[in-house]
């Protein structure tokens, strides 16, 4: 009865829409744009048209120019870079000095004092707190100062025009040109990157959105980059242009991520994901002068203390289980000496080492404590030959060269820390990003897609090029 | 008992007692609904009512999903979704289907479009499409400030007569203007102030007959619902996700699981 009372105005509908004609949608269109023309010429009043975003057209002539919007992108990327890199070792080193040199052996004393069983203070003190110590001491001082910078950038307009400046190569690779857009949020955390691919209308080019989202370096790999380039890319240049030449070679990771991202976007929509790419119209916003003391704020809690809570609260259980492995032992040989033992021959082969791809494993839940697990791995694999360290148990390492030391003697080279680099671009998203991209595609296929493609890409790539550094030096 | 009334109606004391409820809003009196196109500082305006900290940013499409958040003004408890920017209502990305099926089914009291004064008569246009489906709106004109550096003065009252709804001037990064802004979504959401919603006038009078026709029928079938117009256009240009709703009577549905929702609170 209902029904049919219902498919009565369906019905309805389509003889009349006979009648309106096929241009409804356009007349409607139409009136629209000509109610708001009318009403927007009747209550707005503009002085002296001619100097109306004289400032803001200059700019974007300059930034979204065919010769200079490059360039221009790249100086501002390394310009960001480096200023982190430069800041960031003082605090760096005063924060480890106190949490690390000062902290820990005062918490050891009192967990002696206590009588406390020697398992229970390593699990909590020289496994979790260890961690958390670590990660904060590595991570919050690039973040503080990396952070703000590209708020204000942000704040001040300047992703849309990279988004502009992007749209043609994406368009390009059968991607939509607002993918330049989720990309630049990827920089940010990918899982906010897979979320914010919802702006994009078709389902195909939005999935390669998805798909393609972990090749922007997120804020949990950020402070790797930045490590490693400082130690082993600036450490091979003299002195005075190492903080240039390590920002360049950070820089030149995240182009790689960019590349990479378009380069798969193309492969996926020449084969599995075949389509045109759609237009859209994107609106550039005004340059509005940024909010100094706001942008600190929000940046600093949004995102800088985020990613810290972020790590502290992945780093805890990743220290009690580093701890873990490196004293649970099976015939005299602990589990974490055994597995690295045990793929130390196939890792070298990729110019990285067993300790790498074991802090990888572990460190699935987030990017921001591969790092420290692999330093505390490091000290635990090469620690039991050195005096004063207990096993699993990290040195007090009180600066960046300290932390150098410690990776050079474990037999790190150049070659891996450029493998690191390189791994930390490709390989699985984090936990938390996976989870979103199922959530989002509501498909195992394309999750399992988007989790195993950069790991296969990250090995391939180690693996070729450590094979022409060994032919070549 | 005279003087009582006169501080409870004063905007000065209401603004003093305005509550920034954060999230917490089990229970509401009234349900508003921002709305506007991308990157005109909705965001700016719903961190400034409900004291939460959404990230803002400079550049379209930063919010996607909705954020939901409350305050207390003149001891009514409101409710305040943020919506994703959107450019039309007309189109089907998700982002702007969870904007339109929002301001459609969920209902809200009062729907607050905010707008760029910069970019004036291209906002409108959705401006415009939004007055098409509710009856209870409040335009916000944003960054006023920066119209100013442009040397551009909008006629707030001229808007307003046009529109048929109140119109606020606001600098929301500078604060300026929610007094007012929160005073008039209060005076909508009570009935103190009559909406007058503008509506888009049709050239064809085919048009205008078929329209009226089929919303005749609809509200017929589906009484209550408040935007029936729109629906009927929305048949009449062959909308396909509208024509099922009302074709299997989901209509309904639609209406009460969005209201349910927002009582529940559930996210999208």
């Amino acid at each position: 009865m209902n029904k049919n009372k219902y498919e009565k105005i369906i019905s309805k509908a389509n003889a009349l829409r006979w009648e309106v004609g096929e241009n409804f949608h356009d007349s409607l269109m139409e009136s629209i744009y000509a109610d708001a023309e009318r009403i927007a010429h009747k209550s707005i009043e503009q002085k002296s048209i001619k100097r109306k975003y004289d400032f803001d057209t200059r700019l974007d002539k300059l930034v979204t120019s065919r010769v200079f919007g490059f360039p221009i992108m790249f100086l501002l990327l390394a310009i960001v870079f480096w200023v982190t890199i430069e800041g960031a070792n003082y605090p760096s080193s005063f924060l480890a000095s106190i949490l690390v040199d000062t902290f820990h052996p005062v918490l050891k004393g009192f967990a002696a004092s206590l009588g406390i069983p020697w398992w229970i203070d390593g699990l909590l003190i020289d496994g979790a707190y260890l961690a958390v110590a670590w990660v904060t001491s590595v991570m919050l001082p690039p973040m503080a100062i990396f952070f703000p910078i590209f708020t204000l950038l942000e704040d001040f307009g300047y992703l849309p025009r990279v988004a502009f400046n992007m749209d043609g190569l994406f368009r390009r690779a059968g991607a939509h040109g607002k993918q330049a857009l989720t990309m630049s949020m990827g920089f940010g955390c990918n899982a906010a990157g897979v979320v914010a691919a919802r702006i994009i209308d078709s389902p195909r080019e939005r999935l390669i959105a998805m798909i393609t989202n972990n090749f922007s370096l997120c804020n949990g790999r950020w402070p790797t980059q930045i490590l490693i380039a400082t130690i082993f890319i600036g450490g091979a240049v003299s002195p005075h242009i190492a903080g240039f030449v390590s920002a360049g070679a950070v820089v030149a990771v995240a182009v790689l991520g960019i590349v990479l991202s378009l380069v798969i976007s193309w492969m996926l929509s020449n084969t599995v994901l075949k389509g045109e790419a759609s237009a859209f119209s994107l609106e550039l916003p005004p340059y509005r002068p940024p909010r100094l003391v706001q942008t600190l704020y929000t940046s600093l809690i949004d995102r800088t203390i985020f990613v810290l809570w972020r790590a502290i609260i992945f780093a805890l259980p990743a220290g009690v289980v580093i701890w873990l492995t490196a004293n649970v032992e099976i015939g005299g040989i602990s589990l974490a000496e055994y597995f690295i033992n045990w793929s130390d021959p196939f890792a070298l082969l990729l110019g990285l080492n067993g300790v790498i791809l074991l802090a990888y494993i572990i460190a699935i839940p987030a990017n921001e404590i591969v790092i420290p697990t692999i330093l505390m791995l490091t000290v635990l694999v090469t620690g039991s030959s050195e005096a004063g360290a207990g096993v699993g148990v990290m040195f007090e390492l009180d600066s960046i060269d300290a932390t150098a030391d410690i990776l050079k003697g474990a037999g790190w080279t150049l070659l891996t820390g450029i493998n690191l680099m390189l791994f930390s671009l490709l390989h699985n998203p984090c936990s938390t990003t996976i989870y979103t991209i199922y959530k989002e595609t509501g498909s195992v296929k394309w999750t399992a897609v988007a989790t195993f493609l950069p790991v296969a890409m990250g090995l391939t790539v180690c693996f070729f090029i450590t094979q022409i550094w060994r032919l070549l030096v | 008992m005279i003087s009582n009334d006169q501080c409870a109606t004063c905007p000065a004391h209401n603004v003093a007692n305005l509550v920034k409820l954060g999230i917490n809003m089990e229970q509401f009196d009234y349900l508003v609904a921002l709305a506007g196109n991308p990157n005109t500082g909705k965001s700016t305006v719903f961190n400034n009512l409900t004291g939460l900290r959404q990230h803002t940013g400079n550049w379209p499409g930063k919010t996607v999903g909705r954020a939901e958040g409350g305050f207390i003004y003149n001891d009514k408890r409101f409710k305040l979704i943020d919506l994703p920017g959107t450019y039309s209502l007309l189109s089907t990305s998700t982002d702007e289907e969870v904007a339109r099926d929002f301001i459609l089914f969920g209902q809200p009291d009062v729907t607050i479009i905010v707008v760029d004064a910069t970019r004036l008569e291209r906002n409108l246009n959705l401006a415009l499409q939004v007055l098409e489906i509710t009856e209870r709106a409040v335009l916000c004109v944003n960054l006023v400030d920066e119209a100013k550096r442009h040397h551009i003065t909008i006629d707030e009252r001229a808007l307003s007569k046009e529109l048929g709804i109140p119109v606020i001037p606001a600098a929301a990064r500078q604060k300026v203007g929610m007094d007012s802004l929160l005073k008039y979504v209060f005076d909508v959401a009570v009935g103190n102030y009559i909406c007058k919603p503008h509506r888009i006038s049709s050239k064809s009078k085919t048009v205008a007959n078929a329209v009226n026709d089929l919303k005749e029928m609809i509200d017929k079938e589906f009484p209550g619902l408040p935007n029936s117009r729109w629906v009927a256009m929305r048949l009449l240009e062959g909308d396909q996700r509208i024509i099922d709703a009302v074709g299997s009577g989901e209509l309904i549905d639609l209406i009460q699981n969005e209201k349910i929702q927002m009582k529940n609170g559930a996210e999208v």
